[in-house]
């Protein structure tokens, strides 16, 4: 029964993300419509066979706009990682190798960022450093940092009284070295993990600041400014709507399916 | 007694860094903070007079102390948007915001919790395939989206749903409720979608314990078992997606209330950020904060009378 459960997950999840990664790549060379063109006698038609998802209120094509924006989606998210995890298996590490009153301020700091609602951090950081494709993923990098934090430190302080540690640091190798060269590999599965999730949180998040205005702006194309501005027509024209919100929604729901099947892979015991 | 004092300091440590994130945060941007608030227009004498009212003129640590002092005795200073009081504004605010997540907790509560239960009694393939997808699904829709599918399909088919702004409940009851109720929803499927797992869960492990064995043994019928023994046992799981939600309650909020056009706190802060209104903008986040990890603090309290094993953890 789980395996088939994981296998679904697995399956479908690495489906969805391939098929989103894909139509990022091809969105970089092709779209079936300029994404700028403007084409106001044709503008909020529903979908037909010329446009599969119909025309947004200049008359662009919201296919190819949908296509676009995974490229914002994909950065942000990839951008937000790559943040995350840089800094929160430095700070993780840190504290779980050291311990002591370095473990302690560490850890309080990450508790105390973890205490703001997701949401408001991530809106008080847009308001410091302002919207756009950067600043957003900053901002959301640095609210991805406690949680991948957290989860090194646990694994540092797991590995850091290991036999194969104690050997290292015997025969003189540096705890820098230890650290990255010796335990990370150890402690990466997890690390997997917590960033594949932080993966799909980013991508909700942009969506939300974007939707709000306060996160990617125009001319940059994103999912969520696409909802916001659709929302002004939901009256006359629903199924605007329809497109950017299920792009999200599939895309992050392959990133959850997809990082619910690693963990079940790499950590058979954690079942959830 | 020692479990509650532990507790206590640790919810006060937290409170002073979230102040001092709060404050610091601010003190990183970049340039001048007067003349982005300003803009280009503004003249040195503007600037020079904004200076002095928000005292940066002082140094560092007297503004922070000043400004915690603020938090305590509700004086945050004046929104440079609003040219009002800080307090005043969040006051205004607060009524709107408050009845969204309260009415969304109570619909979560009393959904979950009975799904939770339903769920737990018949376990087969089939389910747990589908609940596990139907919790993914939760987590991965925006709100925002949701919200206006709601307003598509609900909103434009019953009148008694208006799809923006808010009637006091002071006013009507039906009319404030005939704006509330579809944001409260907005709020509460995915949390219900998320959390009624956590319920079934807590459940479940009770099931498989021995003085449940015991108890049915003797003949107990299984309603007995069920909501006098096995539920009571459950509650501090439960507890802690009360605790969960609220932030996530909370949060959600903010976002929601844009989607329907409430005039709540979420919107006070979205438009003081627009305006770099950074006073508003502390202001708020620090109560918002403050006010979630007051409630986890509370639920750690509840935790150890509801379970007093804890105190000795």
């Amino acid at each position: 029964m789980k395996r088939y459960a994981k296998n679904i997950n697995l399956v479908v999840g690495s489906i969805i993300i391939f098929g989103f990664f894909l139509m990022m790549i091809v969105s970089f060379f092709y779209t079936p419509y300029d994404v700028t063109a403007m084409d106001i006698p044709n503008k909020l038609k529903a979908p037909n066979t010329e446009h599969i998802f119909g025309t947004d209120e200049f008359g662009r094509d919201i296919f190819s706009r949908i296509l676009v924006g995974s490229q914002t989606a994909f950065i942000v998210g990839l951008l937000t990682v790559i943040i995350g995890v840089v800094f929160g298996v430095t700070i993780g590490g840190i504290a779980g190798f050291i311990g002591g009153w370095v473990d302690e301020l560490f850890m309080r700091l990450m508790d105390a960022l973890m205490a703001f609602p997701g949401i408001i951090l991530a809106l008080m950081l847009v308001a410091v450093f302002g919207p756009g494709i950067v600043n957003t993923s900053i901002a959301l990098g640095i609210i991805a940092i406690p949680n991948i934090a957290r989860v090194a430190r646990s694994g540092f302080v797991q590995h850091k009284e290991a036999e194969y540690v104690m050997a290292a640091r015997l025969i003189g190798v540096k705890p820098l070295k230890i650290m990255f060269k010796h335990i990370l590999p150890n402690v990466s599965s997890q690390i997997i993990v917590a960033a594949s999730i932080a993966f799909a949180i980013a991508m909700l998040a942009e969506a939300a600041l974007s939707y709000l205005g306060l996160g990617v702006q125009p001319p940059d194309p994103s999912w969520g400014r696409m909802l916001k501005d659709a929302q002004a027509y939901l009256i006359g024209s629903p199924w605007y709507t329809y497109a950017p919100g299920g792009a999200i929604t599939i895309l992050v729901l392959g990133l959850y399916m997809l990082s619910n099947a690693i963990r079940d892979i790499m950590d058979p015991r954690s079942k959830a | 007694m020692l479990y509650i004092i532990r507790r206590l300091v640790l919810f006060i440590v937290t409170v002073a860094l979230v102040s001092i994130i709060t404050f610091g945060v601010f003190q990183i941007l970049p340039g001048d903070p007067v003349k982005t608030m300003l803009g280009t227009e503004a003249d040195e004498v503007q600037i020079e007079s904004l200076r002095k009212e928000l005292g940066l003129d002082r140094p560092l640590h007297e503004q922070y102390m000043d400004w915690v002092q603020g938090l305590f005795t509700g004086d945050l200073g004046n929104s440079i948007r609003f040219s009002m009081p800080v307090s005043d504004l969040l006051m205004d605010r607060l009524p709107v915001t408050l009845s969204v997540a309260s009415l969304a907790l109570v619909i979560v509560l009393f959904v979950a919790l009975p799904l939770g239960i339903f769920v737990a009694k018949r376990q087969n393939k089939l389910s747990d395939v589908l609940l596990s997808s139907a919790t993914q699904l939760g987590m991965a829709i925006p709100s925002f989206w949701l919200g206006m599918i709601l307003i598509i399909y609900i909103g434009m088919n019953f009148d008694f749903f208006k799809i923006n702004g808010y009637v006091p409940w002071s006013e009507s009851i039906a009319g404030a409720l005939s704006t509330l109720v579809l944001p409260a929803l907005t709020i509460a499927i995915p949390q219900i979608a998320v959390k009624f797992r956590y319920v079934r869960t807590s459940i479940l492990e009770q099931m498989q314990l021995d003085y449940v064995r015991t108890i049915r043994s003797k003949g107990l019928p299984e309603k007995i078992v069920m909501y006098k023994h096995i539920l009571k046992n459950s509650m501090i799981p439960i507890l802690t997606i009360f605790g969960l939600i609220t932030a996530e309650v909370v949060a959600g909020t903010i976002i929601v209330e844009q989607v329907f056009a409430l005039p709540g706190v979420g919107q006070l802060l979205i438009t003081s950020i627009s305006y770099r209104d950074f006073p508003l903008v502390q202001g708020i986040v620090m109560y918002i904060t403050v006010t979630v990890v007051f409630i986890n603090f509370v639920v750690d309290i509840l935790y150890s009378v509801i379970d007093p094993r804890i105190r000795l953890r």
